[in-house]
């Protein structure tokens, strides 16, 4: 039996990797475009649309390949050209009205357009390759090593890519002999938790035999995380294979993909890729000649945070009310319909699919002692080169933040003469939150924390999904924490009293804070609540709510006490606490920028020509202070609104 | 008793049956629900009466389900869905300022309609598109590095198209009016 899966898989292999020659041999010029949902906000449906058009006008033939997205948002829209006997050049930023220029003045004018170039997209000796910069050095490419590189509605690309290698694989041991390699591989579910990935599916195994479940929990709820869309838009049969050999293990036979409602694009690629693999009979009756049976359904969610929790997903699986409820009975016991159920991670399945093909030493080579392999992180906020970054287990946040992400990027504000270069000022980086609603912020001090599921514990913060947003000096801790604590309290399914009532006391002083009207005892109150709710609540949701406040007084307390003491805001940003006003010894009068800038039409001119804010109209949206330019830099902002300088009326008093 | 629906009630009841013989039972009821809301925009009373109904459940579970996720809604959404992100990074981003702007000029709160029914407001948690933050989306068009300008520029462009509508709209209607004076 053994033989014929091999066989069959051969059989397989050769046909996709034939069409894959077809593909490579570089006979025309072949233009590569990333479209997933980051690429086509960026415009790159239109880029496309564009390049055919140019393509046309100026008579030319390329083949233009829809590939995924690579995770660098920061260079969307991506396009990769490669000229047959030239090496393939990356792009980034190409908009829709840069295309056709790109197209012409390279394919038919034979400028290579270096200005726009990221680098090379592979090795040579003209022009220097995209994998020397940081960003693309930096990382460890194992999860998204075909994003970006493939079409994920091409199951061929994948196979000819050493795609269901690993089912293959799996199949031809024993379910025994598949989990056994998991456990040794040492995976952790990369959902958040950390369970051991093995010891979850030998859980599901040893329950009595009837029907079993495999749930792909890709519910990726936490603002500022998109590193499971991105998997599932740009690498579907990566996750899809995961679930097969999980299933085949835990000798489930009926799959769902829980995908939230947010992500339509991810929803639809993995139904494509599905029905691409049921056509190959890698999913359905008898895969690979094997005897193993397996059914995928996709189900989307409805929008509801807390469906992220494994109960709470199943129960809306069901189709009732998302609340989690008491483990145990875990679901590995109890689950989908009362039935065993094994439910992981997008970023799980699809690192069970690189176990399974590379074997666990492989897996375990990087990594620390107690987190093998490698964390995919959404790096977001101000940072120059926001996007997924994949780094083994034990690289620093720092390594992170300022190697690979490029650090804090400047602001640039416009200058007052044409043409000029706008002058640009450096800002300070303040902390990085990680782990979304359930993390913490960590600050400049645990930079050098290396990411792993543990230590990241001790520091406050989780590893969570994996997102992680920085922070500058302009932010203010306070209203970081409020944003977070907002967020969970919107989204407690209200089952619990502690999650349900406590988080809206906590916000309720946070907010009384960021009002100015904070006591000291507030910051008391603030912890003890903190402690309570943690304890109080049933699900991850509740009992991790309280951590944005928790890390927040743990390392930013003189903010609260500068907003409760002072009622200063250090960061300038709490509306109430912060004032805006134009010195009259640097506004120009013949200039009138911030005028027009301003939304709620606060700034007037005065009967001396110069500009003033009227405080009453003022809702601080830092318009005018971007629209100042940099040479004058007259909007100034101060805080507590007493030290606001008295300005002198004009002559006329008035407007 | 003799029910009397409007039109829009039986439309909604109508799609109701339509979306439920496509699904096996109760536990598909999201799915139904989500369905329904793709192809009317909106639940109203009358399609969830009809799918508890349909699905012999009872209507406080259909109700207590449907209220239960953010994503359905119970007002008829605008022409115009204007859903401001709300996602860590956007807000960093200084998103919160975008969504009272939005608020300001189009008078209405999130989750609220205009009165011409030309715009709706929605706060939404992440569209996951960060590091084009802030975000809006527009009738699933997303608009990356939203400023206050833009928002006015978006205001002004729906003004404009109006104005052109109104007057090519006139236009066409004459057209049809003068054929169907000829017939």
């Amino acid at each position: 039996m053994t033989d014929g899966i091999s066989e069959s898989y051969r059989a397989l292999r050769f046909a996709a990797e034939a069409e894959a020659r077809g593909r490579q041999s570089r006979e025309t010029v072949v233009i590569t475009v990333g479209a997933a949902t980051c690429g086509r906000s960026a415009g790159a449906l239109e880029v496309i649309e564009n390049i055919e058009k140019a393509l046309n006008d100026n008579s030319l033939t390329a083949r233009i390949d829809i590939v995924g997205c690579a995770g660098h948002c920061y260079a969307e829209p991506l396009v990769v050209i490669a000229v047959p006997g030239q090496p393939a050049i990356m792009y980034s930023q190409i908009t829709p009205d840069l295309a056709p220029l790109l197209i012409r003045n390279y394919l038919a004018g034979g400028d290579m357009c270096l200005e726009w170039a990221l680098g090379a997209a592979e090795e040579n000796d003209l022009i220097p390759p995209v994998t020397m910069s940081p960003r693309f050095a930096g990382e460890t490419r194992r999860l998204l090593r075909r994003c970006g590189a493939i079409d994920p509605l091409n199951i061929n690309e994948y196979i000819a890519a050493d795609g269901y290698s690993g089912l293959s694989y799996a199949l031809s041991g024993a379910p025994e002999a598949a989990i056994e390699n998991i456990k040794r591989s040492g995976l952790r579910g990369l959902g958040g938790g950390g369970f051991p990935a093995g010891e979850k599916i030998e859980l599901v195994r040893a329950a009595p035999e009837g029907m079993k479940y495999v749930i792909c929990n890709a519910d990726e709820g936490d603002p500022g995380a998109f590193m499971d869309r991105t998997l599932i838009e740009s690498d579907p049969q990566s996750v899809l294979e995961g679930m097969l050999i999980a299933g085949y293990a835990a000798g489930a036979s009926e799959g769902y993909i829980y995908i939230r409602n947010e992500y339509p694009l991810a929803a639809k690629t993995i139904g494509k890729a599905a029905r691409q693999a049921a056509e190959l009979g890698l999913i359905g009756q008898n895969i690979l000649g094997s005897g193993f049976d397996f059914e995928i359904k996709i189900a989307q969610g409805a929008g509801a945070f807390v469906c992220g929790e494994e109960t709470a997903l199943i129960r809306s699986l069901e189709g009732k009310r998302g609340t989690p409820r008491p483990r145990p009975p875990y679901p590995a016991e109890s689950g989908l319909h009362g039935k065993p159920t094994l439910v992981n991670n997008v970023k799980t399945f699809a690192y069970l699919t690189w176990i399974a093909a590379n074997g666990p030493g492989e897996f375990a080579s990087i990594g620390t002692e107690r987190s093998k392999g490698t964390a995919v992180f959404a790096l977001a906020g101000k940072v120059r080169s926001p996007g997924l970054v994949e780094v083994p287990f034990g690289a620093t946040l720092r390594e992170v933040v300022f190697e690979i992400g490029g650090g804090i990027p400047p602001v640039a504000k416009p200058s007052q003469a044409a043409g000029e270069i706008p002058v640009v000022i450096k800002r300070r980086f303040k902390a990085v939150q990680i782990g979304g609603p359930s993390g913490g912020c960590l600050p400049e001090e645990a930079l050098d924390t290396p990411v792993d599921f543990d230590s990241l514990r001790d520091a406050g913060a989780i590893m969570g999904s994996g997102g992680m947003v920085v922070m500058d000096e302009d932010n203010c801790m306070v209203q970081a924490a409020r944003y977070f604590l907002e967020f969970t309290q919107k989204e407690s399914c209200g089952k619990c009293t502690f999650c349900r009532i406590g988080t809206k006391q906590m916000l309720d002083i946070l907010n009384r804070i960021i009002g100015g009207a904070g006591r000291m005892k507030d910051l008391d109150n603030l912890s003890e609540l903190a402690e309570r709710v943690g304890q109080g609540s049933l699900c991850n949701l509740g009992r991790t709510a309280p951590n944005p406040v928790l890390t927040t007084l743990r390392y930013f307390r003189y903010e609260y006490e500068a907003h409760i003491l002072e009622k200063r805001c250090p960061a300038l940003e709490c509306e109430k606490l912060t004032a805006y006003y134009i010195s009259l010894e640097r506004c120009q009068r013949a200039c009138d920028a911030c005028v027009g800038s301003c939304p709620t039409e606060a700034i007037y001119t005065r009967s001396d020509r110069l500009k003033a804010i009227d405080q009453e109209k003022c809702i601080k949206c830092h318009s005018c202070i971007d629209a100042c330019p940099a040479n004058y830099d007259a909007v100034q902002r101060v805080s507590p609104i007493l030290a606001l300088p008295e300005i002198k009326p004009d002559k006329t008093g008035g407007k | 008793m003799i029910e009397n629906y409007t039109y829009e009630q039986t439309q909604h009841r109508q799609a109701a049956i339509e979306i439920a013989a496509r699904y096996s039972g109760s536990s598909d009821l999201i799915s139904i629900l989500l369905d329904m809301q793709e192809e009317l925009g909106w639940l109203s009373r009358e399609g969830m009466l009809e799918v508890a109904r349909l699905l012999g459940m009872s209507e406080t579970t259909i109700f207590g389900v449907a209220t239960f996720y953010n994503r359905f809604r119970f007002t008829p959404p605008g022409k115009r869905r204007v859903q401001v992100c709300m996602g860590t990074a956007c807000h960093v981003k200084r998103g919160g300022v975008i969504l009272d702007l939005w608020k300001r000029r189009l008078c209405i709160c999130e989750g609220e309609t205009t009165a011409d029914r030309e715009f709706s407001l929605e706060q939404v948690a992440c569209v996951g598109c960060c590091a084009l933050a802030p975000v809006t989306v527009i009738n699933k068009e997303v608009i990356g590095g939203m400023t206050t300008a833009k928002v006015d520029g978006i205001m002004l462009q729906r003004e404009l198209e109006r104005e052109r509508e109104e007057k090519s709209g006139a236009g066409i209607k004459t057209e049809e009016q003068d054929a169907a004076e000829n017939k």
